[in-house]
């Protein structure tokens, strides 16, 4: 701050407003849904209450997942012998963590790089996002790409919760409105990123050569000035539905039927 | 409604500075220049401060009040309680000339270095031709009145002077992005944005965003979108086969 020639002014910051207050709560509500999350994943258990799959262990793809939990099958086998959640969560993990909104929330609060707007951040040398590892938030578009195939598989349970434990089609719980807010707002978290901003149109020169593109581009433009509301709900979407499933295979209260 | 404001201002040079404090009266409607008018005015005839429009449109007045990176002409003294210290000093990012003027030189060196609009060759001026909606993206971005509030509050030049030579900022590499955007340019300017004006310097934390008093969306719509484009051009291995693809295609063509 005090480089050469510059105003001789010692304070970090004069802002005299609670700069610091959005960093602290963004810390406070990261934190604890990583430790949740944590936690959950390496629990390896109370995942599947029938019909429901907990989205944390969606698909789950062990053989050692519980029975009726394995719509897609069981490509992994019986070597694998950790919580199902372990192999999955590195793809909505990756795309949350390079996702631009998120750089900037985790950037700011937990780097503070820099706490807050004009106020002065505490490392010697700084080289952002020119080499390894930071060099692969680059990779966001691919995260994008594997995060839009589990929004499909997330949909599809949505689909099969409309039975009853039993198995049998035409019913409704509570749990499925649960997981059906949880897959539309990843959906919406999905469509509003700046990558899909970009693949649908914004790398183009001449939006009047690609119509419908051009469409699309609107369209997403439009949701991408909500991302980070999006982000948030989406997150909170997937920890509750998550919660309201461990609670149903806990045995901590049984599902409202609606149908 | 008149009040007395207590005001403290930072006055000095390169050399040594320090605060000096003020209390001015105040009258309703008034902005923090007004203000700063009027310490000049009534109590410090040689108080330095550089404006021009006194309406938001030049950019000269760039400076800090309470802490945030303003200008003084837009900043409305009734959004401060009528007790309450307001602090102005200068821009931080920039060498100091004397009390809040500063040298923005920086600004004008790095604004040389980004190649102007190319237009196709054999297309003179007055033949430009183009679609609304291929240039109303970057359009956006014309607003821009190089007020350099960005680039003073941007922490990659503001806390790491060793990145000045670096990196261009927020302004230059918006410039980049409109130009790159611009249905009739022809230069690609997406591995120069990133090898020669920092690109990958930039972590996204919006704070350019937040004090630009044109509100232009910099990182949503210009830095990001720019990021993209050299992913495309530099970090995709899927569209760089494709690139060989199309060369080898071309060539037995």
């Amino acid at each position: 701050m005090l480089s050469p020639g510059r105003a001789r002014i010692p304070q970090k910051t004069l802002r005299s407003d609670r700069w610091w207050l959005l960093p602290t709560v963004t810390v406070i509500v990261l934190l604890s849904f990583v430790v949740y999350a944590t936690w959950r994943a390496f629990e390896g258990a109370y995942y599947y209450a029938s019909p429901y799959l907990s989205p944390l262990y969606s698909p789950c793809l062990a053989t050692s997942c519980v029975p009726g939990s394995t719509d897609l099958g069981t490509p992994i086998g019986s070597w694998y012998v950790l919580s199902p959640a372990l192999l999955i969560l590195v793809f909505p993990l990756g795309f949350r963590m390079t996702c631009y909104y998120y750089r900037k929330a985790y950037y700011r609060s937990f780097w503070g790089s820099p706490p807050g707007c004009a106020v002065a951040e505490p490392h010697k040398k700084y080289t952002g996002e020119t080499r390894f590892p930071l060099i692969l938030q680059n990779s966001h578009r691919w995260f994008f790409i594997a995060g839009l195939i589990f929004n499909c598989i997330l949909t599809f349970d949505v689909i099969i919760a409309f039975r009853n434990p039993e198995g049998q089609w035409g019913h409704m719980g509570l749990g499925t409105l649960v997981l059906l807010i949880s897959a539309t707002l990843l959906w919406f978290y999905s469509l509003s990123c700046h990558a899909c901003k970009h693949i649908v149109g914004g790398r183009l020169k001449h939006f009047s050569r690609h119509p419908v593109r051009y469409r699309l581009w609107t369209l997403v433009s439009r949701l991408n000035s909500s991302h980070s509301m999006f982000a948030w709900l989406s997150l909170f979407g997937v920890a509750f539905a998550d919660f309201y499933v461990r609670c149903l295979a806990a045995d901590w209260f049984t599902d409202i039927r609606f149908f | 409604m008149t009040y007395d404001a207590t005001f403290r201002v930072w006055r000095g040079d390169d050399e040594e500075g320090e605060f000096a404090d003020y209390t001015v009266p105040v009258n309703e409607g008034e902005v923090v220049l007004d203000i700063i008018h009027r310490i000049q005015a009534t109590q410090q005839p040689d108080l330095a401060v550089r404006w021009n429009c006194k309406a938001g449109k030049c950019g000269s007045c760039s400076a800090e009040v309470n802490g945030k990176p303003r200008l003084l002409c837009m900043t409305r003294m009734s959004t401060f309680l009528d007790t309450e210290t307001i602090t102005v000093t200068p821009l931080r990012t920039f060498p100091i000339i004397k009390d809040l003027v500063t040298d923005v030189s920086f600004n004008y060196e790095k604004a040389r270095k980004v190649p102007s609009f190319t237009p196709p060759p054999g297309l003179e001026p007055g033949d430009y031709r183009m679609q609304q909606i291929d240039v109303e993206r970057s359009q956006e971005f014309r607003k821009c009145i190089e007020c350099f509030l960005c680039q003073n509050t941007c922490h990659v030049l503001r806390d790491h002077e060793e990145n000045k030579p670096k990196f261009s900022g927020p302004r230059f590499l918006m410039r980049i992005a409109e130009l790159d955007m611009h249905p009739l340019d022809t230069l690609d300017r997406k591995k120069a944005a990133q090898d020669e004006h920092g690109l990958g310097y930039c972590n996204i934390t919006k704070c350019c965003t937040e004090v630009c008093p044109e509100h232009i969306k910099i990182t949503d719509n210009a830095l990001i979108p720019l990021k993209e484009r050299v992913i495309d051009e530099k970090y995709d291995p899927l569209l760089a086969l494709g690139r060989v693809f199309r060369k080898d295609k071309a060539k037995k063509g």
